[in-house]
Formats: structure tokens, sequence, C-alpha cells
């Protein structure tokens, strides 16, 4: 993503070559660029990177994150489940020689290499420059080659007309959604659906938060304990991370 | 002939005219703007370039996460698609703004298969926009 006139603007005024939002003051001190909520005018950008920290060692078996994601997208089937859209879902894994159960949320892991992306014949299928990845339903056409490039089976294609949508979630037949990390939350300064229903209703094991900035809780939490990406080996850089896999 | 042709002319130029002034016979469309102040520009140039104008709002929103209300399709459907007494219009009500319209000028628009037609709940100053607006106009005239 190409670099916005405005940031270009301001590390000028802050005084010569300055790597993505860190500043050298003097040797070891660094002056990290505040991650604060954009205002409506404001391009994202790339200095932001946001991700999600699933502890599954908080997470139960209850589903107040898939709830909340169909209330707040509008997600409702028709009681098929083979066919019917559905951003994110509840996997339980059992380890068969000891028998340990995990319960986790599984929704589109906000690739920093999507392979979604790269199988798009049209481009619809985009990664933002804070890292959400994402369908511009305007020019999806519904081949659903993304659908089959995902490792994550996060995405799902509308097969039918639809009315009443919200009006911060526009969905509609014939093109493929996924997971869209509550953008127009995110964009208000807000957490995502989920993180928040997570934290009222059930364990409170979902960290929403910007990876790039080291005094976020995400980070630090990234940087203390170990965590996870699900099929690491495919080396995606997932924007979603697991703790207790 | 020349004469003949002009007046064969007039009587052309002025049929359709005064088919719609008698009224019934061609169906007009209901513009009725809702706000009473100019929300972004004059109604002329939004009648020919709205299109134009939410076409790259709406690229500046999905891409770019720009998110100002003015040019807005939420925007826009939260003041216009309401009646006189500022209760919300559907997309079945021939007398939504802008079916109306697109119906008199046989534009098929698809904007209302993904986005929602109505206002949104709860918004302040949606029910009522309209009554809003006259507030403002009256004070303005004051």
């Amino acid at each position: 993503m190409s670099e916005q006139p405005i940031d270009r603007y301001r590390r000028r005024l802050l005084g010569g070559a300055v790597a993505a939002g860190t500043l050298t003051l003097a040797p070891g001190v660094f002056l990290h660029r505040i991650a604060e909520a954009k205002t409506d005018a404001e391009p994202v950008t790339s200095i932001v990177r946001w991700g999600l920290l699933v502890d599954t060692g908080k997470c139960s078996d209850c589903t107040a994150c898939v709830d909340a994601c169909r209330e707040e997208h509008g997600w409702h089937g028709h009681d098929r489940p083979r066919s019917d859209a559905q951003w994110i879902r509840k996997v339980e894994l059992r380890d068969r020689s000891t028998g340990r159960r995990v319960s986790l949320p599984m929704m589109c892991q906000h690739c920093a290499e999507p392979p979604c992306v790269d199988v798009c014949p049209t481009g619809a299928s985009f990664k933002r420059a804070d890292g959400i990845v994402l369908v511009d339903k305007h020019i999806c056409i519904g081949c659903r080659y993304c659908m089959m490039a995902c490792p994550y089976k996060a995405r799902s294609f509308v097969h039918e007309d639809l009315t009443d949508q919200k009006p911060h979630s526009p969905r509609g037949k014939g093109t493929v959604e996924s997971c869209t990390l509550c953008v127009h939350r995110v964009d208000a300064g807000q957490q995502p659906a989920c993180v928040e229903a997570c934290a009222q209703d059930g364990g409170g094991a979902l960290l929403f938060g910007d990876l790039n900035d080291p005094r976020s809780a995400i980070h630090q939490a990234l940087a203390t304990f170990p965590s996870t990406q699900v099929r690491a080996d495919l080396g995606l850089d997932l924007g979603v991370r697991y703790r207790g896999l | 002939m020349l004469r003949l042709l002009s007046t064969l002319l007039l009587l052309l130029a002025t049929l359709p005219a005064t088919a719609a002034e008698e009224g019934g016979r061609v169906p007009l469309p209901v513009i009725d703007s809702g706000t009473a102040e100019q929300c972004v520009e004059p109604v002329e140039f939004m009648r020919r370039n709205h299109m134009e104008l939410i076409l790259h709002q709406r690229d500046e929103t999905v891409y770019r996460g720009i998110r100002t209300k003015q040019q807005s399709l939420r925007n826009c459907i939260n003041c216009h698609a309401v009646d006189a007494a500022g209760q919300p219009v559907s997309l079945d009500d021939p007398q939504h703004f802008c079916v109306s319209c697109h119906r008199y000028a046989a534009v098929k628009i698809d904007c209302f298969q993904c986005h929602s037609g109505t206002p949104e709940e709860g918004v302040p100053g949606v029910v009522g926009a309209r009554a809003w607006s006259r507030g403002l106009a009256m004070e303005s005239a004051r």
C-alpha cells in the first residue's frame, strides 16, 4: 500500500527519515506514534495492524461471540447448515491420547499474505492498509475461488435474496463474505462485536488491538506468552493468534 | 412549407408539457427532497451527478476507511427516505425518494440489493429530519 501524503508530511515535519511509526530521538530512545482513534476523514494506514488474540484457556462452550456476530451483521440462516452464511464458528479440538478438549472460535484470520486475495480474479478480495481482509462486494462476481483458497474455511457465499440488511453491514446475493473484524466499529474506535460480547457474557477470551503498537495489550501479551498461528506452516502471518492450543 | 414545419415542431414541443400539466397522462416522480436546507450540492447538480459522488465515496470508504458522513449513502437515506411526517419510507413504497425518480427515469439501481434503503433506527435527527430542517429554515429567515 502506498504511503499516504499526510504521513509523508508528518514525517518531514518530525525531521528527516523515520522508520514507519518509530522516531529515534537519541541512541536507545524511541518515540512511538500513539495509535489514536482516527477521524472519519482520515484514511487507514499501515502504521497499525489490527489483530486478535484468543485465549483458549478462558474460552468455554458458550457461543457469545457467534451470537453477537450474527446479531451485529444479520447473517441469520435458513436452517441449511451446508450453505448458510457463517462468519464465525466454534470449533472443538480433542486430544485423542489425553482427552483434553479445547474450544475456540474460528473466523477469518486476517492474513498478511492472504490466499483469497491472490486468487481473486477481479480484485474484490483485498487487504486494507491496516491489515483487515475484506471483500469489495461491488466488484465481487461470486466465483468463490477465495472460498476454495482459504485454509480456514472462513468465507461464505450468499445464495438467497436478502432484505432488511443492517445499514452498517451491507450483504447481498451472489457475493462472498466473511468476518470484517467489524471494520465499521474499528473505524469508529470501538472493539469488534465478538470481543465485546465475550468480555460481557463469555470468559473474556478475546483480546483485540494493534499488533504493531508495543504498548498495546495484545502486543505485550504476544511478547510475554507463547501463542500459535493456526497452520503456521503456510507462512501467512496471521492477524488472529491463539493461546493454549 | 417552412411555416407548416415550424408549427408542427412547436406543437410537438408543447405537447408533453401540456400533458404533464393536465396531470394523469404522464406520471411524474414525487421529488420531495425531505430537507429544506442544501446538504451537499445544489439540487440541479445533485440530480445529474449524485451517482458520481456516491461512487467516489463508496471506494473511499471500502478501501481507505474514510467515513465522512456528508456524501455517504447511509446519510442520504437517513434524511431522504422519510415522509412528510418524518416516518421511514420503505423501498416498496413508490413514494420512496430514490425509487420514485428511478422508476420514472427507468434506471435500475442495484444499491439496495445489499444496502439498507430505510433510515437507521434510533439515530438522532433521522425521524423528524424534516422538522429539524424546517426549524433551520425558519431561523435563517428571521
